[in-house]
């Protein structure tokens, strides 16, 4: 009955060896999703609103809806 | 086991020259939690005393066995004796309590029993909400938020429909 002496050194670098690389990989892809999945289409988002956007029509809608103090709706 | 034995020589007064006397009152009492004692912990697997420590005849004539060959020892002799060493096995010991039950329990019991007072507080306690909490005034609310332009990139103003006064499909 005898058992074999267990592994008494080298624990920690074992165990880094194996999660490290798994950390990494996992660290990447979790970087190339938030990236790709939030990053890249806001700014697509954004692009595409101010490509048509014509800021006198916007300011002239608001002013219309009354919303500024300094200028009143045309019809006052 | 020296303590029992110190135990002993106290009551016979055998070693009256070695043992402190104090003003003539004799040795001081020796408390129970003085003496080495046994515990089942996985931290202290072998405790400083046996489990056993008074032997029935029985218990005695199996000792003595023991001194011998342990090869002739039956499987219940070897548990026995084993018994005699230790109370509970390390299974028995690290085996859980199944306590986590009642703390949960207590735990939804007790969030229950919250919201009961929560309900009550809203219905006795509490008084109206303000006016800007009608219906009406919540409609002027995102009617000027419309008409502010909030978020109109990804956000709120982003999903109403100017030209049909519309939210987008």
């Amino acid at each position: 009955m005898s058992l074999a002496k267990p592994a008494m050194r080298g624990l920690l670098a074992k165990r880094l060896r194996f999660h490290l690389p798994i950390a990494f990989a996992l660290s990447l892809v979790a970087a190339a999703a938030f990236k790709y999945g939030v990053t890249e289409p806001r700014k697509k988002a954004y692009a595409d609103f101010y490509k048509e956007y014509d800021a006198m029509k916007e300011f002239n809608a608001m002013r219309e809806a009354g919303i500024f103090e300094s200028v009143r709706p045309s019809g006052e | 086991m020296l303590a029992t034995r110190a135990l002993r020589l106290v009551g016979k007064r055998a070693l009256s020259t070695s043992i402190c006397l104090r003003g003539g009152h004799g040795v001081a009492k020796v408390e129970d939690y003085t003496l080495p004692a046994y515990f089942d912990r996985r931290e202290n697997p072998l405790p400083d005393i046996k489990f056993v420590q008074q032997l029935s005849p029985e218990q005695k004539s199996l000792k003595e066995k023991e001194k011998g060959s342990w090869a002739v020892l039956s499987k219940e002799e070897k548990i026995a004796l084993y018994r005699i060493s230790f109370k509970e096995s390390f299974a028995e010991m690290e085996k859980g309590t199944g306590e986590w039950k009642s703390v949960v329990a207590g735990i939804f019991f007790f969030i229950g029993f919250t919201g009961l007072v929560v309900l009550w507080q809203r219905k006795y306690v509490y008084g109206d909400v303000p006016h800007t909490f009608d219906p009406e005034y919540k409609q002027k609310e995102l009617q000027r938020m419309l008409d502010m332009r909030i978020n109109p990139v990804e956000g709120f103003s982003a999903k109403w429909d100017y030209e049909n006064n519309a939210w987008k499909k």
